[in-house]
């Protein structure tokens, strides 16, 4: 019963995550990736470096929606 | 941020989510019972209303070049996200976003399950649709709201054009009593793309200690160019032959 239950409720919290996943993450993992690297690096450029870096978040736009694109066609 | 380019963004990016979940909604009320699917959008728009009361302030409470990293960091990735699907449509690699057959699938799923009642709802089905199809699409207006008017300090500007669109395209939805297949959705989902990815650029490398050439000015050169950009991509996918024609499964998506 107890088994059961904890399996339930381990099912439930597999469910949530994989929402939260989708809602966050989305279809493709990359751009999350490439967001999260651009904002360290312009944190570090602007921070460590106090280099000019507002330029760097649009590059790496400029770059992440094609490679995404590029994956989702070839995946069709 | 000016007051209008605030409200634009939230609203359209609201009416988008509305749209999807008045489609679930009529579909769970005309297959299966009316008044279960409007118990569901009662309760689920309590939920709704709990989770704003609770992450409201929380959000409001961090500091601002914390919550601008932040914010910046999700709205980026949630508007490239709806960039992606909105250029791979725009270019023919996805099937274009259609409520009629979204509804009808919704419609056909719904009949095909047997009845059982609820404590409180004559229709249990007709109920846990209605509540899932509003609390998911409505948890993406909670999110929205919430990130461009802590960000841009007018939370009450927000909170009044999401209300504004789930409004308007609610009473739309009761009046006709049909999907809102009129509604240019995919235009629609295009330019919201082209908004959240331009605010969170500028929010997301803001909070990440960059500074804007020309402060938020910077936003109406940004825009245009992510805009352009994302023409560009479309233009260039139309050249490439799409693999397989846009399926039915494809439509469900997005």
């Amino acid at each position: 019963m107890a088994g059961q239950s904890a399996i339930q409720v381990a099912g439930r919290v597999r469910a949530f995550g994989l929402f939260v996943y989708d809602f966050v993450i989305g279809d493709d993992w990359w751009v999350a990736a490439g967001v999260a690297v651009a904002l360290v690096v312009t944190y570090l450029l602007a921070h460590a470096a106090t280099v000019t870096a507002w330029w760097l978040v649009p590059v790496a736009v400029m770059l992440l929606m094609p490679l995404s694109l590029w994956r989702a066609v070839r995946k069709r | 941020m000016g007051a209008s380019a605030l409200f634009i963004a939230v609203f359209l990016a609201c009416a988008v989510e509305a749209v999807e979940a008045t489609t679930i909604v009529l579909a769970a009320g005309t297959a299966r019972d009316w008044r279960s699917a409007g118990v569901g959008v009662v309760a689920a728009l309590a939920v709704l209303g709990a989770i704003t009361a609770a992450l409201g302030p929380a959000v409001s409470a961090l500091p601002i070049q914390a919550l601008r990293l932040f914010v910046g960091a999700l709205l980026l990735v949630f508007g490239l996200q709806w960039l992606r699907k909105a250029i791979l449509r725009a270019s023919g690699h996805k099937a274009l976003h259609d409520e009629d057959a979204i509804y009808a699938e919704h419609l056909s799923a719904a009949r095909s399950e047997p009845a059982r009642r609820g404590a409180l709802v004559p229709d249990l089905y007709g109920f846990t649709l209605s509540f899932k199809g509003v609390l998911l699409e409505g948890l993406e207006v909670v999110f929205i709201a919430l990130t461009f008017g802590s960000n841009a300090h007018q939370i009450p500007l927000a909170a009044l054009a999401a209300v504004s669109a789930v409004l308007v395209v609610g009473l739309a939805g009761v009046a006709i009593r049909a999907p809102l297949a009129r509604v240019p959705e995919n235009t629609m989902k295009f330019v919201v793309g082209v908004l959240l990815t331009t605010f969170g650029t500028f929010w997301g490398a803001e909070g990440a200690g960059a500074t804007w050439p020309g402060s938020d000015a910077a936003l109406l050169v940004l825009a245009p160019c992510v805009a352009l950009f994302a023409l560009g991509l479309v233009a260039v996918l139309r050249r490439v032959p799409a693999g397989a024609r846009p399926s039915a499964a494809m439509v469900k998506a997005g």
